[in-house]
């Protein structure tokens, strides 16, 4: 916990609200039922999605390119509505229990990492000086602390994830939506965030639902994978992951592993099957 | 080593200026041409100090004008844009008017504001008029492009339009605005310039357009080629102004603004 000094009242407020949630909260965060949704246009992303996100869980969201994968989260985020079915979230403050990151890092150019971090506290109404200790926490979190004046431009495209990670954490929310968030990085920086992404939840308590169409990326952090098929997108094969060892290098080469990949390889190529 | 760089930065473009000036000198002492034809370098020096009682009351009126009609058009154009960018429907009722006013070459009107307007007036909107549409376009493009992403994130974070322009569209639009400027304080002189030779106006106010005329009228070559030097160096400052704001408000975060080494 932080120890904030001027305004640690405002902190209370903003930071309880998930925690006290946290403790009230049914098991179940999210809840989709019989989800669909069509734009404008008339393309149909989704048809007939059931999904629930339960607390404490590593859900990936597992599935071709245009599934609707995204789409998936964008709704769980309340950036669209659906179009048939039902969504309930067990929180109101959908700003305070949701952090979400993007493909890209998707920071703002001219603000430093510091201020990048600072943004859901400041459009929070929080002053930057007594924003500045959860700022700090949540960078030294990602391993950024050294960086924090320094301009998005001036990092690596790791660092810049990290950062973009420290920002959708600063709140402390309940739940963690992550969209394909490595996957324009090289393997060996991929590899390290997702160690680290494991490391954080388990600091944060977080819950995440996490989106790849990588089938070891999938493997490696989930708790349990939802495959998904495209046209229009829909949920075809749900694996739990039993294992429950540690996540790490010893795991990669794990015979458990070794399971889990081969069971969502299998489970993706029945869902491509039915396209082509 | 940091002279040397120097010397290889501005070295190369200072040689040729300062050849092509040689180059002018030596061949109107060569040809032994009369000032009234083309004056030498040195004589158009000369003529700018014993001529200044008449060449700089002329440039500040000429520098005035400009500025005020670009610092008009910061204000018009930057602030359109922004009504254009907070409700589509003012954008789509105003956008072709502004494209129609923008596709015609606005210094022809300069004429028809000289019948309706004092000539200082005239002048003044004729040069703001040049300035205003690239800040305005460019302006306008720029809050246009501000990232989907961070959009969307401002939203999940509940935000106020009045936030998310404040905090979001204005500074990702600065790098568009800033080019548009750059190109509205060019803009700026010549509508200036346009309308000062369409006016002609006498007296105590006239800019520097119009000393051009008068000078050519009396066939005094030398003023005319001072005049012309002070509107130069008068647009070179311009640029450099602009282009030093530019590089210290984009300095860190803009691509525009890095050198290309790193």
């Amino acid at each position: 916990m932080i120890c904030g000094r001027a305004n640690e009242a405002d902190w209370q407020e903003i930071r309880s609200a998930p925690f006290m949630l946290q403790m009230i909260a049914p098991r179940r965060l999210i809840s989709l039922q019989g989800v669909g949704k069509t734009y404008k246009n008339g393309a149909t992303a989704l048809a007939g999605v059931d999904l629930e996100v339960r607390d404490g869980e590593f859900l990936t969201l597992l599935g071709p390119s245009g599934c609707g994968k995204s789409t998936i989260l964008r709704l769980i985020a309340g950036l669209d509505s659906p179009s048939t079915g039902v969504l309930t979230r067990s929180f109101d403050d959908v700003g305070a229990a949701l952090g979400f990151v993007f493909q890209e890092p998707t920071l703002m150019p001219w603000a430093s990492v510091f201020d990048n971090v600072y943004l859901p506290l400041r459009l929070r109404g929080l002053s930057r000086q007594s924003a500045g200790p959860a700022i700090m926490e949540a960078l030294g979190l990602v391993g950024l602390a050294a960086s924090a004046k320094a301009f998005p431009r001036e990092l690596s495209g790791g660092m810049r994830m990290r950062a973009s990670i420290a920002r959708a954490l600063v709140l402390r929310p309940l739940l963690l939506l992550m969209d394909e968030p490595f996957a324009a990085l090289d393997e060996i920086a991929r590899f390290r965030l997702n160690d680290d992404l494991l490391r954080l939840q388990g600091a944060a308590g977080a819950t995440i639902v996490f989106v790849t169409h990588s089938v070891y990326e999938s493997a490696y952090l989930s708790t349990r994978i939802l495959v998904m098929a495209g046209g229009p997108g829909r949920i075809v094969a749900e694996i739990a992951s039993e294992d429950r060892s540690p996540r790490d290098e010893n795991f990669r080469s794990s015979p458990a592993y070794a399971r889990i990949c081969a069971k969502a390889s299998q489970a993706l190529q029945d869902a491509m099957q039915g396209d082509y | 080593m940091r002279p040397m760089r120097w010397v290889q930065e501005y070295g190369p473009p200072g040689l040729v200026f300062a050849a092509l000036l040689a180059g002018w000198e030596v061949f109107v002492r060569l040809a032994d041409l009369p000032p009234y034809i083309l004056p030498s370098p040195a004589l158009v020096l000369e003529t700018l100090v014993t001529d200044r009682a008449t060449l700089f009351p002329a440039l500040l009126t000429t520098l005035k004008i400009t500025l005020g009609a670009l610092a008009a058009a910061v204000l018009g154009g930057g602030g359109l844009a922004i009504l254009f960018s907070q409700w589509k429907w003012i954008e789509r009722s105003f956008l072709p008017v502004a494209i129609v006013l923008q596709v015609t070459p606005i210094v022809a009107i300069a004429p028809l504001l000289l019948i309706y307007l004092e000539p200082s007036s005239a002048v003044l909107v004729c040069a703001f008029l040049v300035a205003f549409f690239p800040i305005l376009s460019n302006t306008a493009l720029g809050l246009a492009s501000t990232d989907r992403n961070l959009v969307d994130l401002f939203q999940l974070y509940r935000a106020s339009r009045w936030r998310t322009l404040l905090l979001l569209r204005l500074p990702a639009a600065l790098p568009y605005f800033l080019g548009g400027l750059r190109i509205g304080g060019g803009l700026a002189l010549i509508g200036a310039i346009v309308a000062e030779l369409a006016a002609g106006a006498a007296g105590q106010g006239a800019g520097l357009a119009f000393r051009i005329l008068e000078a050519g009228y009396r066939l005094n070559i030398p003023r005319m080629f001072a005049a012309l030097t002070l509107l130069s160096l008068t647009g070179i400052a311009i640029f450099a102004v602009l282009s030093v704001l530019s590089a210290y408000l984009l300095g860190r975060w803009h691509e525009s603004a890095m050198s290309a080494e790193r």
